[in-house]
């Protein structure tokens, strides 16, 4: 007996055994009680509040939503503002992000330093202390309605949000929309091309120039040949408010403002951390071998550059998704606020409405560690 | 006979010091150069005088009341009446001197590790002060009043529960991160499955969890502080990302130091804490100040299920009906405060860096 506990398989299997039954035993006194507590204090279980209509408005929903919808209603309007905040957070910050990230490593001094004070000075704020500053100091002192600041072009801001021109949904706007993506198209395919070339004949491309090229010329074509016509609706001030055009809330803004800057500082850092990496024989050898300093950039210091830089900017865009839940402190209608908050004060089923919303962010998590797996997997370095 | 001539010497290359030549090495140096510099120093101009006008040379800083507020700066009159309450929350005024001895000791206890070269003495000595912290904080014995958590509030509370946070969840994580570099399947999927959901989720999902179904978890009667579940949310959210960290320290120590662990018949316990650990923990203690930096600005969560942390006694001073409006100066003041602390501790991590760096990779 005791000889065979000093057997290191014996006691790892014993150990884990101890464990599952100790864990087992933790959940079913934690069911157990948890059932007890719900009977006692009536609460509902399953799913069918979903079904159940919700009776609350949504000020702010991108799908079809009325008070008479139903629970499961609020989910989906939850879920596609969390994927719309997700989505404007992401593109602005890596946008911020790259631009903060190159003039951090400006050989102009000031630039740097500015660069540098910013990033500074924004990742040492906690997030939520910025959305409320943003909403609760900036946006909030802003004039009202009748005294809207005007931009160039009928873009109005107040306190009650930000008021831009619509256009129409007409052929024209369709066929410049149609014709960005086909822009989108035609680089990728391009730049297959101009990869092949360059790597069977040493001949460059410039896929940049055109890629510009085409964004301004094809966009213009389609307006042109379209009728020319955008139709726009512009904000006007009716009464106390704005009305015509889009409408874009205080919350939505506050929200956007501090996760963008937020998040930017976190890219910006992962940008110049994967620049730096690069090392300075690469770009001796680059230039020893009489590449430009656009084809060095191009072809030897980015594509390693993005090999460093990419994983630690995912896990930001995942964080950023997350941090969105946080406007809950605010209001803006994501699912944290209308699901776990609104519906779970009505219906009363915590553990549903938590499992689900927890559920959500999971998968996100998931599909994003997904895709930063495939890209770890394809950047690999293939050694010989 | 060809006849060479000297040439003129050259003069002497312009000085390549000076103030004038770095002005132009890093800030004219080209157009483009130029332009940036122009258009940086007009955004320093836009932003730094109008906020050192509205915070200092306008500001009001002497007085009592509202009324001393005449000019068209910052009122700080506000955040000097209101400190007490940013600082200790609705904490009862006469045993304030409890928590600000605590803050003094936390002094003496840095002493000691700074001059103590032994580690038994540092551990007992931090015990004994966690000790006598949570008897001033809490009271109920040795004649100290009781003090419930609901008066708990300000910096002491957000200093309170980034502390609770980081020093339990410390040990949960290092036996998180055993677990999850275990051989062990069941024990190693078990921790890869708790690492993988909290960090797969928000914290403010999480302190919901504890908030509202934690009490629904343990028999009727049995009751939860609403402080202390969000501490137990906190702590379970910050043990998966200290368990990462360390699980990153372990990766990092070489394979021959586990083998001779081993060959000198060291058991598995001992393996770890005597010999894999320290050096674990040397390699991940920079991350672990990140973590946290990042756990210190967390802790305003807690403010959305309703405990009255830093930034919470911004919305709570500001709605005193002598003070409306006053809500600018209160988040500029806490946006300082956390600021202060966060860029310290990173600056602190920056150094532990390079004092740690053992080369082990």
């Amino acid at each position: 007996m005791m000889k065979a506990l000093r057997n290191q398989k014996v006691r790892g299997i014993l150990f884990q055994l101890l464990t599952v039954i100790g864990l087992v035993a933790f959940l079913w006194y934690i069911g157990a009680n948890t059932v007890a507590n719900i009977e006692q204090r009536g609460i509902k279980t399953g799913f069918e509040f979903l079904e159940g209509t919700a009776g609350f408005g949504i000020d702010e929903s991108p799908i079809a939503y009325s008070e008479s919808d139903t629970h499961g209603r609020v989910f989906l309007v939850g879920l596609s503002n969390t994927l719309i905040i997700g989505f404007v957070g992401i593109v602005l910050s890596t946008i911020l992000g790259l631009i903060i990230g190159v003039l951090r490593l400006s050989n102009n001094w000031l630039v740097r330093k500015l660069a540098a004070a910013y990033i500074d000075i924004f990742r040492n704020i906690p997030i939520l202390l910025q959305i409320l500053f943003w909403y609760n100091v900036v946006l909030k002192s802003l004039p009202s309605p009748r005294q809207s600041l005007e931009f160039i072009g009928g873009i109005f801001i107040n306190n009650r949000g930000l008021y831009i021109p619509q256009p129409e949904l007409n052929i024209t706007t369709i066929s410049v929309i149609l014709s960005f993506l086909l822009v989108f198209v035609i680089i990728f395919f391009v730049n297959r091309w101009a990869k092949k070339r360059q790597e069977e004949t040493g001949q460059d491309f410039p896929v940049l120039l055109v890629a510009l090229g085409l964004f301004v010329i094809l966009p213009i074509l389609a307006y042109v040949f379209s009728g020319a016509n955008f139709n726009f609706e512009y904000p006007a001030l009716k009464g106390f408010n704005f009305s015509g055009g889009k409408a874009i809330s205080p919350e939505f803004l506050a929200l956007t403002f501090a996760l963008t800057i937020y998040t930017a500082t976190f890219i910006a850092e992962a940008v110049r951390s994967g620049i730096e990496a690069v090392s300075k024989g690469q770009k001796e050898a680059a230039a020893s071998l009489a590449l430009s300093n656009y084809q060095a950039l191009k072809l030897v210091i980015l594509p390693q550059a993005i090999r460093i830089a990419i994983p630690p900017t995912i896990n930001q865009y995942l964080n950023l998704v997350k941090n969105s839940s946080l406007a809950t402190a605010i209001g803006y209608p994501e699912i944290v606020t209308v699901f776990a908050g609104t519906s779970l004060n009505q219906v009363g089923q915590a553990i549903e409405i938590i499992a689900i919303t927890m559920l959500v962010y999971l998968t996100i998590s998931l599909v994003v560690s997904a895709i930063l797996n495939w890209f770890n997997h394809k950047m690999k370095i293939k050694e010989r | 006979m060809a006849v060479y001539k000297q040439k003129e010497v050259r003069p002497a290359p312009a000085s390549t010091k000076g103030a004038i030549h770095w002005l132009k090495d890093n800030l004219f140096s080209t157009p483009l150069n130029v332009a940036m510099t122009v258009v940086s120093l007009a955004f320093l101009f836009w932003v730094i005088p109008p906020f050192i006008q509205w915070a200092y040379t306008d500001a009001n800083f002497a007085g009592t009341t509202r009324a001393d507020c005449s000019g068209d700066g910052a009122c700080w009159v506000f955040i000097k009446m209101k400190l007490d309450m940013f600082m200790y929350g609705f904490y009862p005024s006469e045993e304030i001197w409890r928590l600000n001895l605590s803050f003094f000791l936390f002094f003496g206890l840095v002493a000691i590790f700074k001059w103590s070269k032994n580690i038994k003495i540092k551990f007992a000595a931090f015990n004994i002060y966690l000790l006598i912290a949570t008897i001033l904080f809490i009271g109920g014995i040795f004649g100290l009043e009781f003090v419930p958590t609901d008066k708990w509030g300000g910096l002491m509370l957000t200093i309170a529960v980034a502390a609770v946070g980081i020093i339990c969840s410390f040990p949960i994580g290092i036996i998180v991160a055993f677990g999850r570099a275990s051989e062990l399947p069941i024990i190693r999927s078990v921790c890869i499955t708790y690492v993988e959901f909290i960090r797969g989720v928000p914290l403010i999902t999480i302190l919901f969890m504890s908030s509202i179904i934690l009490p629904l978890f343990f028999p009727e009667g049995m009751t939860f502080d609403k402080l202390l579940r969000a501490l137990i949310g906190i702590t379970l959210f910050q043990a998966a990302y200290v368990a990462e960290i360390i699980r990153g320290g372990l990766q990092s120590i070489p394979k021959g130091q586990y083998e001779a662990a081993d060959a000198v018949g060291l058991s598995y316990w001992q393996k770890m804490l005597l010999v894999i650990l320290p050096q674990a923990l040397k390699v991940a203690i920079p991350n672990l100040v990140g973590a946290f930096i990042s756990l210190f600005q967390d802790t305003t969560l807690v403010l959305i299920i309703g405990l009255f942390d830093l930034l919470a006694m911004v919305r709570i001073t500001a709605a005193d009906s002598s003070w409306l409006g006053m809500e600018t100066e209160g988040y500029v003041f806490v946006t300082i405060v956390f600021w202060a602390f966060c860029y310290g501790m990173s600056r602190y991590s920056i150094s532990l860096e390079k004092r740690f760096d053992t080369n082990l990779k």
